[in-house]
């Protein structure tokens, strides 16, 4: 069985559609990743599978059970961390925690294996008003809450978000061990990088689903050619590069430009420097989850 | 030589016990893209609050656009643009009413509200939307639409607090487009991000850690500096060495 199976699930919200048709499911185990921007549906999504909200179209199941005719059930079976902090600010850390294993009745004794490793991070602070804990912090006790009760699914809708980098590591690294423990984990997020921290992903850009395979395919099956150019100065070798016969797309990639085009590059670096760029240099581009995303966006905008 | 943009000596702030921002001291040009980074609590917000006026100081100096930000904080609140990811524009306003709105809050004349609107609407292409109310609006075109406004009374220097947050990856870099531009036009960019492939399109960054400013310079010495990569890497160097 199948942990989680999304089957042509729609939503609109008046004239604004949310999910466009959207199938997938999750195996035993697997973490998979929802990889979109803010906007793209992903939240309707996750409570649509937590029960929370009704689809207009298609179904879904959760350990095989509907999530309109069995949503009690699965209720008490998935940990479910929605995308704003959803814990009493009021509340400390502990009172937090004990909170949340009451209301599954049981208690965090009882379960204390599930959430050790995370929870032992935050056991300092566990007199601290959990308004008062910094953002990573915060995350790893919703992560504990939504653990506490041993669930059997987890679905994590973007804990990550505006989370340092150093946090966000952290992060992940408690979800892959998660994840040895058998968990399925389903997480959203809009930050294309942690895409190659998941088993498998899917790409979603207006409530539609672009792409679903293991990160390393979605790469490896992308044959646009993207050169990397660099120059000193940045913003006028973007506005040169745009304009320049054959350039299809030119965007700015950390300390490179990624580019792609129809056009050799050797020529193209000789009539940059022509033009008077200083420092001009140019490598064919390792291309990301993030290049293939913006190239499936711009085919999207295309079609619609 | 024109005088900086912002500069600061041992600038500090408490809280009780706790030192949130810790004698920093640092000069940005004008024209400059300064990326501000640091994890989260480290310090920036409460530094960003007082380069702003908002805040006063425990201790230490700091001039803003040429002005004191103990005595005069009402002259920088004049000469200075801010946005940031949570709190930009009114949702229940029209596109068309949130301009007019911060123009009049920055003093515009009905006369330069006209122009200024017609401009900004024409540059992010968005005349047929000008009418449309900005809860209604793509996060990626809020955005925007916030940049252009902080920027509307031709302030010297603007902060951006977080601006490119879940935002899609064509519209990040298009927002950076906007950022360059008013960088080329003279605007110093005064910026703090999570993403560190943006770190690299600053001109100079900081990193603090613990409220004091760990490192200082241009991408490009910083990772020759800490033997590192990519920005990412220097960060976590710097972030995970604290305790």
């Amino acid at each position: 069985m199948q942990p989680i199976v999304v089957q042509h699930i729609s939503k609109s919200y008046g004239k604004v559609s949310a999910l466009r048709d959207v199938s997938f499911t999750v195996g035993p185990g697997e973490l998979f990743g929802l990889i979109g921007p803010d906007g793209a549906g992903k939240s309707t999504l996750f409570r649509i599978l937590a029960t929370l909200v009704l689809a207009d179209k298609g179904q879904a199941f959760v350990n095989g059970k509907d999530v309109v005719k069995d949503y009690r059930a699965i209720r008490r079976e998935v940990g479910y961390m929605p995308g704003r902090f959803s814990l009493y600010q009021d509340l400390t850390v502990e009172e937090n925690l004990r909170f949340f294993a009451t209301i599954f009745n049981t208690t965090v004794n009882a379960n204390y294996d599930m959430i050790r490793d995370i929870y032992e991070q935050i056991a300092p602070f566990k007199d601290r008003p959990a308004g008062k804990l910094s953002g990573g912090m915060k995350q790893k006790l919703a992560l504990s809450c939504a653990l506490v009760h041993r669930p059997s699914v987890l679905f994590l809708d973007e804990p990550t978000t505006g989370v340092d980098p150093v946090s966000r590591k952290e992060f992940w690294e408690m979800l892959q061990r998660l994840r040895q423990r058998g968990i399925p984990i389903l997480v959203s997020t809009p930050y294309m990088d942690e895409a190659t921290l998941c088993d498998r992903v899917a790409l979603i850009q207006n409530g539609a689903l672009m792409r679903i395979d293991t990160p390393t395919a979605i790469v490896e099956q992308f044959s646009t050619k993207v050169w990397a150019f660099r120059a000193s100065d940045t913003w006028r070798l973007i506005r040169d590069l745009r304009a320049y016969p054959g350039v299809e797309s030119c965007f700015a990639f950390g300390e490179f430009l990624h580019v792609v085009m129809n056009a050799d590059p050797e020529k193209v670096k000789q009539d940059l420097i022509t033009e008077g760029h200083t420092g001009v240099a140019y490598q064919p581009a390792n291309a990301g989850i993030e290049d293939v995303f913006m190239a499936l966006m711009r085919a999207q905008t295309e079609i619609s | 030589m024109t005088q900086p943009a912002i500069t600061t000596h041992a600038l500090t702030r408490r809280f009780g016990d706790f030192i949130a921002t810790n004698a920093i001291t640092f000069e940005v040009a004008q024209g400059e893209i300064f990326g501000f980074l640091g994890a989260n609590g480290a310090g920036k917000t409460t530094a960003m609050r007082m380069l702003c006026g908002l805040l006063k100081p425990s201790s230490g100096e700091a001039r803003v656009a040429g002005f004191d930000i103990y005595t005069q904080t009402e002259k920088i609140k004049q000469r200075i643009g801010y946005m940031s990811q949570k709190f930009s524009l009114y949702e229940d306003l029209t596109v068309k009413e949130n301009i007019r709105f911060y123009g009049g809050i920055y003093g515009l004349s009905h006369r330069q509200i006209r122009e200024k609107t017609g401009a900004l609407l024409g540059k992010l292409d968005m005349e047929k939307e000008a009418n449309m109310l900005v809860s209604a609006l793509p996060l990626g075109w809020k955005q925007k639409l916030s940049f252009s406004i902080a920027v509307i009374h031709d302030p010297s220097i603007v902060f951006l607090d977080e601006p490119t947050g879940g935002v899609d990856p064509i519209t990040r870099r298009q927002f950076w487009d906007l950022i360059y531009e008013s960088a080329d036009k003279g605007v110093t960019i005064f910026v703090t991000t999570h993403y560190m492939d943006e770190a690299e399109y600053c001109n100079r960054i900081s990193i603090m850690v613990d409220g004091k400013i760990r490192a200082l310079d241009t991408p490009s010495a910083l990772k020759q500096q800490f033997g590192a990569a990519t920005m990412n890497d220097v960060f976590l160097q710097l972030a995970r060495a604290k305790s």
